[in-house]
């Protein structure tokens, strides 16, 4: 039960949160100039480093926000929260 | 009561404790080989004495060392695993309490108060043990309260039980004290499972805590100075004691207890036990292999101590090997909000190298006593060629017992190494999971037991009315809809064709009030619409209505509904009802991290309006008879609009939207007002046999006239045009959600699965949906090529006979061909026809 900081609310129970997959994915923008398999890598194909990466949360039972975050996939710790459309603090 | 037999103890008193009280050494027996056993340990970590509770609670199966006296207290002794009973038992009630702390210690014993004393904040301290003694005035302390899980961020599970009573509280701690302590170890030798034979800190915890003395003529088998300590207790409490101690030299230990008259013999082991069959007599041989037996009611055994840390274990600590005290530490590694402290930090005394006693047969010296397990079925694994002491577990089943290893997994771990040739401490115990002790399902439900689960039961307005008439419900999502309503005797399918044929020939009226409605306002609301909807809504003029789909980015048909627009800034947009939330949802996603320059703004309205659906050839005349204050005529008020106005004297919002492909008139009221407007509704029509009908009529009326239900018709693998209903596609708008995945190489493919109608061949055959479609009608050897499935299957009154929806393989082209329905064993002859099978031309819609 991790321990997510909405950058609105503070710190609220994981149960709280909807995920929402990878960060900084942003739509293209010009869907019918790309390829099938430009398009399809768009669609279906998603990072996965073992160590820190960006992702998205939204506070479903709270704010209903969306937001980013960075964490820790091997250690499973959450290590910052930022708002849509910033950049990860450094 | 004990096995029928009446005891009587002091509050305090476990149920261990009485029987040891009671003069009773056995009790219970081994789960594999029926041997006869006693009470082993004072704590969780006990492997023999299990009972059954069957007064005043139900529980089939706890340590008896964990059961506390209650008057009227009921156990049978329990060997192995619990039964469940065969008729229904109340579980013990359980509540949840959530608890937010600076600092959790667990454990109240020297340490834990220690640490919880010189800490600010909110203090909690939780032990398993019914008493704390002392307890720091600064903290808040739970007795007989376990922590079962630590997790992530200081999230901390504990299982409270008082009396019959069960709290789960989750405890959320900025701070984790584990104060745990350790558990002590026995040792491996002949005949070492005895009624008698137990842990030596459990002696004296039995005399101290609980005033019992186990035997008068005692032996103790100490490998370090605390089961020297504990020889020294029971000898000052009258008992007669003689120790033996395998090390070569005297210690301080081993001089106290001479200088207080105490026999011990160094360099000594015990070899065997006599008994008959509770312990008798014990066999001691010393260096010289000399043999000598020594009369003895109780054998207490202390083989060193594990520090108990297997909380800390899932969260990524590190252990170390202490040759000192033969046992594994923390490291010091793991999340820097976990602290341990006191014994299970490894603050335990050092100890003797002994594990096994050589002298005697392997298959008598037992290692788990949960499974017969002996030092010889270790050796059996190693040699089948197993290295890790975690597959020695799973291939003899030790540790996978109710004390999880606490007296088995160190010392088969060091039996292993010894095999191996490796050295003490080259691999240690089993990796630790949660929950630490077990927990009863009741316990972690909580609250969340009986008719409402986990969800709310959602319910319309006229609930209450649909109930009183003989509603038969089904749940769609949360909700509770009405499915049909049997007048008399009728079943399902008689209650269905009453209620079509009376929409369809008169008048029928619908509670529609679950669809999902969302609010969407502002100054680009039109805009926003066109990306999300596979149609134009910006073009939409005010007052009427559009039906659309919304895809996914991936091209497939997500939800439907319609956009409802009140203004140049407004519209109310439906969607299906289960997919109401997730629509919204998507709205919201977009808006947040997509289009942040788009001005428009979503509100979930779907309980803020009721909706009456009245349908049918007389619609017009009822809803003119109810009240409605609105032009109903076909030129006034023509399909896909809507008019505000009011109805039986309430607002309402009037939309000519059909579903059936009759006449209708969807009434969307406030919920105050609802069930006032469907009994006017009814009223007005009961000169023209006004029926309600339900969820199933409503399908086979929208069955008839060929309209998806999403969901149903679809499993999201369906683009519209697959539907039939690339008409709803505007290309010519620009983006929206799904446009770019439409003219992918796969959605354009001619054998894609298309929406069609079936039509059995015997009319009276109604096909189960789901069932799988082929060619040929002798089913063919697997793998047989499958040319689609039935999506929906109904009797139809209208018709007169059966009817389905499938989506078939390049299905368009191949209307009016046989086709072929797999039923089991046989093959359903059948024919593939146009999906609308009713009023093709849609001349009934204006009434």
């Amino acid at each position: 039960m991790l321990l997510i900081r909405c950058p609105w609310c503070g710190d609220r129970d994981e149960v709280e949160f909807t995920y929402g997959g990878q960060a900084h994915l942003a739509y293209p923008a010009d869907p019918e100039a790309m390829s099938d398999a430009e398009w399809a890598d768009f669609l279906f194909m998603r990072d996965n480093p073992k160590g820190e990466w960006a992702e998205r949360w939204m506070h479903a039972a709270g704010c209903r926000r969306w937001f980013n975050a960075v964490r820790d996939t091997a250690t499973h710790r959450m290590i910052s929260t930022y708002r849509m459309g910033e950049r990860p603090p450094s | 009561m004990f096995d029928g037999r009446e005891i009587r103890g002091f509050a305090g008193d476990t149920v261990a404790s009485a029987l040891l009280a009671d003069g009773e050494p056995g009790g219970f027996v081994s789960p594999m080989s029926r041997r006869p056993r006693g009470v082993y340990s004072s704590g969780v970590e006990e492997p023999n004495a299990f009972v059954e509770v069957t007064a005043p609670w139900f529980e089939p199966i706890r340590p008896a060392t964990m059961v506390n006296l209650v008057d009227g207290l009921t156990v049978q002794s329990r060997a192995g695993v619990g039964i469940l009973p065969t008729t229904a038992v109340a579980p013990r009630p359980a509540r949840h309490q959530h608890r937010h702390v600076e600092t959790l210690v667990i454990g109240g014993g020297a340490s834990g108060r220690a640490a919880a004393t010189i800490t600010g904040g909110r203090v909690l301290i939780v032990d398993e043990q019914p008493v704390v003694m002392d307890p720091p005035p600064n903290a808040a302390t739970l007795t007989s309260t376990t922590a079962t899980g630590i997790y992530d961020d200081g999230y901390v599970l504990c299982y409270q039980r008082d009396g019959g009573t069960d709290v789960f509280h989750h405890v959320r701690a900025a701070r984790v004290v584990l104060a745990t302590g350790a558990h002590e170890r026995p040792l491996a030798f002949v005949d070492n499972d005895r009624p008698g034979v137990m842990l030596a800190s459990a002696a004296r915890t039995y005399l101290e805590r609980f005033g019992v003395l186990a035997g008068e003529r005692i032996v103790v088998f100490s490998t370090n100075h605390s089961g020297h300590d504990a020889a020294g207790a029971l000898a000052a409490a009258g008992a007669q004691v003689v120790v033996v101690d395998p090390a070569t030299r005297t210690g301080p230990a081993t001089e106290r207890l001479r200088a207080a008259g105490i026999e011990v013999r160094l360099n000594a082991r015990v070899v065997a036990t006599d008994g008959d069959p509770a312990l008798t007599g014990v066999t001691v041989s010393a260096a010289d292999g000399q043999r000598t037996a020594i009369p003895a009611d109780v054998l207490a055994v202390s083989g060193g101590w594990n520090p108990a840390i297997q909380l800390a274990r899932g969260l990524g600590i590190g252990l170390r090997y202490d040759e000192q005290k033969t046992c594994f530490v923390h490291d010091g590694s793991g999340p820097e909000w976990l602290t341990v402290v006191g014994r299970a930090a490894g603050n335990v005394p050092a100890s003797f190298p002994l594990w096994v006693v050589d002298e005697g047969d392997d298959h008598e010296k037992y290692v788990e006593l949960q499974r017969d397990q002996t030092v010889a079925d270790v050796a059996e694994a190693v040699a089948g060629g197993l290295t890790n002491a975690e597959h020695v577990k799973r291939a003899t089943y030790i540790g996978t017992t109710i004390d999880q290893g606490r007296t088995s997994g160190v010392l088969t771990a060091e039996i292993v190494n010894r095999l191996l040739g490796w050295a003490p401490g080259a691999q240690g115990p089993t990796n630790a999971r949660p929950p630490y002790t077990p927990v009863p399902f009741s316990a972690l439900a909580g609250p969340d037991s009986g008719p409402i689960l986990l969800d709310p039961i959602r319910v319309t307005p006229m609930d209450a009315w649909h109930d009183a008439h003989g509603a038969v419900y089904e749940n769609v999502g949360q909700w509770k809809r009405p499915r049909y309503f049997p007048r008399g005797d009728e079943d399902m399918g008689a209650a269905v064709a009453r209620e079509t044929r009376a929409l369809r020939t008169g008048v029928g009226v619908l509670d529609a009030s679950t669809l999902g409605k969302i609010d969407v306002r502002g100054p680009d609301a039109g805009v926003f619409l066109d990306r999300m909807y596979t149609n134009r809504m910006s073009n939409l003029r005010v007052g009427s209505i559009r039906y659309g789909f919304m895809l996914g980015l991936d091209g497939m048909v997500f939800d439907d509904g319609v956009a409802m627009r009140l203004a140049d800034d407004h519209y109310v947009c439906t969607t299906t009802t289960g997919g109401a939330a997730a629509v919204m949802d998507r709205f919201e996603e977009w808006l947040q991290t997509e289009w942040t320059d788009l001005r428009v703004y979503c509100t979930s309205v779907t309980e803020q309006w009721s909706v009456v659906a009245v349908g049918g050839p007389r619609a017009r005349e009822v809803v003119a008879a109810a009240g409605a204050d609105a032009d109903l005529r076909h030129d006034a008020f023509p399909f896909m609009t809507l008019r505000d106005g009011t109805v039986a004297g309430v607002p309402a919002r009037i939309c000519r939207i059909s579903f059936t492909g009759e006449l209708s008139y969807e009434l969307h009221v406030s919920p105050w007002h609802a069930q006032h407007v469907w009994d006017s509704v009814m009223a007005a029509g009961e000169p023209f046999g006004i029926t309600p009908y339900g969820t199933e009529a409503m399908h086979v009326l929208r069955a008839e006239k060929g309209y998806v239900i999403v969901g149903q018709e679809t499993d999201g693998t369906q683009t519209p045009e697959d539907l039939g209903m690339a008409w709803l596609v505007n290309t010519g708008k620009g983006d929206f959600v799904g446009k770019r995945s439409l003219v992918r190489s796969d959605m354009l493919r001619e054998d894609r699965k298309q929406l069609v109608g079936i039509m059995t061949d015997d009319p009276a055959r109604v096909l189960m949906e789901g069932t799988q479609l082929i060619a040929d009608a002798t089913i063919p050897d697997p793998p047989a090529h499958m040319l689609g499935w039935v999506t929906s299957s109904y009797r139809s009154e209208a018709l007169g006979r059966s009817i389905a929806l499938a989506v078939v393989e390049a299905g368009r082209g191949h209307i009016g061909n046989e086709i072929h329905a797999v039923a089991g064993n046989e093959t359903v002859p059948c024919r593939v026809a146009d999906p609308v099978f009713y009023d093709p031309e849609g001349t009934r819609r204006d009434g």
